[in-house]
């Protein structure tokens, strides 16, 4: 089965991050097919590469870049939602001049369309929420 | 082949950024040629709400946008009929939502379709994808 | 086609349990996880309206009951799946409904 995962909500404020994190890895194990993990409203802030959770927790950020690693997974950041929350990669932050960038790796930031893709493209989408 | 997209609205405009931000994968959605349909549900209803005031809030009113839906070929609205009654509603409380038929000499037609929860179900179960916002 | 719906909200906080069995056609699924497994306990008057649902299934995420520590107050008739079984329940029905 080819897999769309959609995530609506930042970490930590709601488990949806977490549930979905979850939900990817079992479905991975179970030999399906992610084709793409979209990041959208305050989801995006899950592709910090600044946070710095407790260590005696996990960390959701470092868990989505590992399985990113481990399975080659399209992490999508939506870009216009990243852009109204402050999340950017190095190129986002020179074309809007700013000093900083600070997308974590494995994340990627691309437009609305990829969502809408991944609905045309995969065998089920599963949204995570509030 | 197109496969049939039902975007379904629950929460109210302003209060959250969702409404705003479902709108937006709307919008982009209707360069994919898709069938495309919005489902407005429970406070969702609120978003059609005709005479949308943000001076007073420091927000930017995004109420017009539903309007230039038909030029999106964004036709196929349907809002439910027990939500507008639970909140005190009727059709005449929403904007007026048109599209052109370019089958029929570009006629307008209304794009709102007011249907029971029942008729809404049955619409849902046919569709091919489910966005949740 | 048959659908999964998900519900993640606790029936005491929000609609959102309501609004899903209102709109559930029969032959599909609810799967109630997150804060949702609330709905699922014994004594309410969601667990009521579960037993009463006709033609449809019902489903509870057992990491989240446990975490919750509502492990032992689940009714009867509503099958507890692991993250694996939710993988298939997704996979058994034709589209997912996220109810947000």
């Amino acid at each position: 089965m080819k897999l769309g995962i959609q995530i609506n909500e930042g970490p930590y404020q709601h488990q949806a991050a977490d549930s979905a994190y979850q939900f990817a890895k079992a479905a991975l194990d179970k030999g399906h097919e992610i084709f793409r993990v979209f990041f959208y409203h305050d989801g995006v802030n899950t592709a910090t590469r600044l946070a710095v959770p407790p260590q005696d927790d996990r960390n959701i950020t470092k868990l989505w870049t590992e399985l990113q690693k481990e399975h080659n997974l399209d992490l999508v950041v939506c870009i216009a939602a990243a852009q109204r929350r402050g999340l950017m990669d190095e190129d986002e932050a020179k074309r809007q001049g700013k000093d900083a960038n600070n997308i974590a790796e494995g994340f990627r930031i691309s437009g609305l369309g990829q969502l809408i893709e991944a609905g045309i493209e995969c065998d089920r989408l599963v949204t995570f929420g509030a | 082949m197109s496969k049939r997209f039902m975007y379904m609205n629950t929460k109210g405009p302003y209060g959250t950024v969702y409404a705003l931000e479902s709108l937006e994968v709307v919008l982009i959605g209707a360069a994919f040629e898709q069938d495309v349909s919005l489902a407005f549900i429970g406070d969702g209803v609120y978003q059609l709400a005709k005479g949308q005031d943000t001076q007073g809030i420091g927000m930017k009113n995004f109420s017009p946008t539903y309007s230039a839906l038909g030029d999106y070929d964004v036709n196929k609205i349907y809002v439910e009929k027990e939500s507008l009654e639970e909140r005190g509603l009727g059709l005449d409380d929403l904007q007026h939502l048109v599209w052109e038929d370019e089958d029929e000499d570009w006629a307008e037609k209304d794009s709102i379709k007011l249907v029971s929860r029942s008729e809404l179900a049955d619409i849902i179960d046919d569709q091919d994808v489910v966005l949740s916002f | 086609m048959t659908t999964l719906h998900t519900v993640n909200k606790s029936p005491f906080s929000s609609t959102t349990f309501d609004d899903c069995l209102g709109l559930a056609r029969s032959g599909s699924t609810v799967l109630l996880f997150e804060d949702g497994v609330y709905a699922a306990t014994t004594g309410t008057a969601s667990a009521e309206a579960i037993a009463n649902a006709d033609g449809v299934t019902f489903a509870v995420l057992g990491p989240d009951v446990k975490a919750r520590g509502v492990e032992g107050k689940i009714a009867d008739g509503i099958k507890v799946v692991d993250y694996d079984g939710f993988v298939d329940l997704v996979a058994e029905h034709d589209k997912v409904h996220a109810w947000l």
